[in-house]
């Protein structure tokens, strides 16, 4: 379908909206929790696929909704990868280094179901973008 | 001179590669490409799969080697069934890749650049890949290790055997 | 477990931990039982909190108030007057060096906001194979604002006035580079992206591409609209293959949106983008070398004038920019020359990437504005050096650029101030080296990379870095003469001066710039025969301490030569003339009696 003029694309752009207010600063207007797991080269190398597919296969055995796993890309936090962002509606995102074994199953529990953060695992956003 | 095409699914092979060619618009700009093509589907560069390139493209084949003999992407040589790429990247050798790369030589036998008597394993040096946050990083095949100490070259090494069934 | 009301963070990163953070953690609990606040109150050790200039750090959650320079002396106040009483502790609060304001939350400090992120700024943010969350965070409408409400001369006006220089290394406007580019009338033009990012150490495209494809493509088809051109092309390294997988999909979905091909935002712009991979030749990073090869041939590159903005790709004006300088695109037809203009330096706008490696804790790439100090990276982004170890030198421009030393920890960088401290911005990479780095050691590392990758055609390149490379591997063999360094530094400036392409004027930078600022490591190589930081194998030696030395025969026995020798429970000695120094006798000796050299 192509994009004829910028008034489609700011529509295509705010039927995808919610995601960067999830993100950026955990607005957003439905309830489902993102979970982002870093997957570039260097993150793959560190176990981020594993990763990404624990989750997927954990949620599943868990019997857990409204969760979404994203592959995105390099986070800049090389020195702990494998790195995973869980964004919570009307929370702010946290990001976790390290994320490793049972760690995913960890994140799953307690703080995606029980609402704890794993101080151990907190990785501080260092930056700001500009978005 | 090696003959490339007696290598096992050789015709199905050119086959590919000849459909690759036909599919490039300029046949000058793409040399570097069907090389690519070519290395990916035989494994290596022999001259006679040189020569061949050179003819499906109609360019002299000196032109085709002084390519293949510029790049390092590119092997004339046959390589083991396991390349063992050592990163040679900044990040690397401050955190003392030149000890796991010893190591890796003296457990195989080989020098940098050269293949085992067993055709099992290449060992080489390579640019930097680029994982710096996980130096010193050795790449296998596809799979890449991080954090490489000469302690972890046996293991790495019987790694590969085990997958190869040896 | 029982739910505690508050949380005592305590960093327990390499760094704090060097200051006694751990000690820290034991005296938190201790106090707490004291206090009975132990089921209260959990003590908790986390991982580096990143600014390890300052520590050690706790951390109270979920008061959210910070802590630095924590001592044991300290640790009792705060139980007794935040926990219990709920007071801050004033003056253990983080004091803004500028303001001397002290910032009770962590969020609100400085450092926090020292990274700002321009070109990496959908990084590990959106999904790079889905093209609508790159449209949710505002992409394509960039390009949709040019091709529909900007004149190409616009366009460049606009990337002129931004300031945005090329971020691959050399630091020339891009905005300058379109116009020349869109001045010569010819019926084709083109636009490359050169991601053949070939500096060891440095990494920032291959993630740009892996983490935003979309951003690159925008940009290219900006570019492409700004000088006239309908092809682009991406010049891209074949050992990233996953960059290239991502781009291909991005590429195939923006088809799709109709972003690329014919008739953009029904403007009448036409314009799409090839892939071309490169074969591994770092010289293919200079834009003819890498102009050839994108046209098939050996990179080998050729005199300019003529440049690549009058006779490039197909000898038609051809504009090659960076990866990252793409990325910067976007945001600055967007925001505005006036936003981008507002960071950075007087002659360097903007942020730069930084891939940050080598001896430091915090290894990742960091994006700063142009201006920030090497300190505020290396220390308070970086997390300082490994193991508390004396940082000695810092490595940017990769085989083309210099060290940098303490001296010059403090300068704000930018492509001026980096040249005039003797190195260049280069493509990014910085690597850190402490105290067991050797210098002439790295200058030959970085020698025996560019007389490998030396395309050969021009002879001072070809045999003048060789013959550097053999001098240097003559010196820390400790078979070095002081003629050597003469000869070093007169060939290092003849290459200088009569090289063809960047690659080979650059080369001899990280001699000369070692030569200038560690010298006295020259000397040690070649009037002592030695190599100060143990780092050179044929001059270190090992010697064993008689005081320390208990004859426990361990040495001896993993000595692969034999050359130690000694009764048990007698003094062992190393007999130096034998030894190999490998190492294995002060990795085996248990009473620290063997001394590195």
């Amino acid at each position: 379908m192509p994009v004829k003029s910028l008034e489609e694309l700011k529509k295509i752009r705010e039927a995808h909206i919610k995601k960067v207010k999830l993100r950026a600063s955990g607005e957003s207007a439905d309830q489902t929790i993102e979970i982002l797991v870093g997957m570039a080269t260097c993150g793959i190398a560190a176990g981020s696929r594993d990763v990404l597919n624990a989750f997927i296969d954990l949620i599943d055995e868990k019997s857990l909704t409204d969760i979404k796993v994203i592959q995105v890309g390099c986070m800049g936090y090389c020195h702990s990868e494998p790195t995973v962002q869980v964004n919570i509606p009307g929370k702010e995102p946290i990001i976790y280094g390290n994320v490793k074994g049972d760690v995913v199953e960890i994140i799953l529990d307690e703080h995606i179901q029980n609402g704890n953060i794993l101080d151990n695992y907190v990785l501080i956003k260092t930056f700001n973008s500009a978005l | 001179m090696s003959d490339i095409f007696a290598q096992e699914n050789a015709l199905e092979k050119r086959a590919e590669l000849d459909a690759f060619i036909d599919s490039q618009t300029s046949k000058e700009d793409a040399i570097i490409s069907v090389l690519h093509k070519a290395q990916s589907l035989f494994g290596y560069l022999p001259s006679d799969l040189q020569l061949y390139v050179a003819r499906k493209l109609g360019v002299p084949a000196a032109r085709v080697y002084g390519v293949v003999s510029f790049y390092s992407y590119f092997s004339q040589k046959k390589r083991g069934d396991f390349t063992i790429n050592i990163c040679m990247g900044t990040a690397c050798f401050v955190k003392g890749v030149d000890k796991v790369m010893d190591e890796f030589s003296n457990q195989l036998g080989v020098k940098n650049g050269e293949t085992t008597e067993d055709g099992l394993f290449t060992l080489k040096d390579v640019r930097c890949i680029g994982a710096c946050g996980l130096a010193p990083v050795v790449m296998v095949n596809e799979k890449v290790y991080g954090h490489v100490k000469p302690e972890d070259v046996s293991k790495i090494i019987t790694a590969c055997k085990v997958q190869k069934g040896v | 477990m029982a739910k505690q009301r508050t949380h005592i963070m305590v960093c327990g990163g390499t760094g704090c931990v060097s200051s006694q953070s751990l000690e820290i953690v034991d005296k938190f609990k201790e106090v707490l039982i004291e206090k009975d606040y132990q089921d209260e109150i959990a003590v908790i050790k986390t991982g580096c909190f990143g600014f390890c200039g300052q520590g050690p750090i706790v951390k109270i959650h979920p008061d959210n108030v910070f802590y630095v320079k924590v001592t044991l002396d300290d640790v009792r106040e705060i139980v007794e007057e935040h926990i219990i009483k709920g007071r801050t502790v004033g003056r253990l609060l983080y004091k803004e060096p500028e303001t001397k304001k002290t910032l009770p939350k962590h969020d609100d400090m400085g450092f926090y906001k020292k990274q700002y992120r321009i070109a990496l700024r959908n990084c590990g943010l959106i999904n790079p194979e889905d093209i609508n969350e790159y449209i949710a965070f505002s992409g394509y409408e960039a390009l949709g604002k040019a091709v529909t409400e900007l004149s190409p001369d616009q366009v460049i006006d606009l990337v002129k006035t931004s300031g945005l220089r090329g971020r691959g290394g050399g630091g020339f406007s891009t905005g300058l580079k379109w116009e020349l580019t869109r001045k010569p009338p010819a019926d084709e033009k083109y636009v490359i992206c050169n991601a053949d990012e070939g500096d060891p150490g440095a990494f920032m495209d291959r993630s740009i591409l892996e983490g935003d494809p979309h951003s690159v493509i925008e940009a290219m088809a900006i570019a492409g609209y700004a000088i006239g051109a309908s092809n682009g092309i991406v010049y891209i390294r074949a050992e990233y293959p996953l960059a290239i997988k991502r781009l291909e999909i991005a590429l195939s979905q923006a088809r799709d949106y109709g972003l690329l091909g014919k008739d953009i935002f029904e403007s009448g712009f036409n314009f799409d983008i090839e892939i071309k991979l490169g074969a591994g030749a770092f010289v293919c990073g200079e834009e003819t070398a890498l102009i050839h090869s994108v046209e098939g041939n050996r990179g080998e590159p050729t005199k300019k004038p003529p440049y690549p903005s009058v006779e490039g790709y197909q000898k038609k004006p051809t504009s090659v920019n960076n990866v990252e300088t793409f990325a910067n695109v976007p945001p600055i037809v967007l925001k505005g020359a006036e936003w981008f203009q507002s960071i950075g330096t007087e002659k360097s706008k903007g942020t730069k990437v930084f891939a940050l490696a080598g001896k430091v804790n915090n290894v990742g790439l960091v994006e700063v504005p142009m201006g920030t100090t090497l300190r505020e990276i290396i220390y308070d982004i970086g997390g300082g050096i490994i193991d508390g170890k004396a940082f000695k030198a810092v490595q940017t421009g990769g085989p083309s650029g210099g060290v940098i030393t303490a001296l010059d920890l403090d300068t704000p960088i930018d492509y001026e101030s980096l040249k005039a401290i003797g190195s260049m911005m280069g493509s990014g990479g910085m690597i850190v080296m402490d105290e067991d780095d050797c210098m002439v050691n790295i200058a030959k590392f970085y020698l025996d990379f560019t007389q490998d990758e030396s395309c050969g055609k021009c002879t001072p390149c070809r045999l003048g870095t060789k013959r550097m490379y053999e001098i240097l591997e003559k010196i820390t063999e400790g078979k070095g003469t002081m003629e050597d360094i003469d000869k070093l530094r007169s060939l290092g400036q003849t290459i200088k001066d009569s090289a063809l392409c960047g690659l080979g004027q650059t080369a001899p930078n990280p001699v000369l710039s070692t030569l200038e600022y560690f010298y006295d490591e020259y000397l040690s190589h070649i009037v002592d025969k030695k190599c100060p930081a143990g780092a050179c194998k044929a001059l270190s030696k090992y010697k064993i301490d008689p005081e320390k030395c208990i004859g426990c025969t361990a040495c001896a026995r993993v000595c692969p030569v034999n050359c130690i020798e000694g009764k048990p429970k007698e003094v062992h000695i190393i007999d130096e003339s034998l030894c190999i120094a490998c190492g294995a006798c002060y990795t085996a000796c248990r009473f620290d009696a063997v001394i590195k050299p």
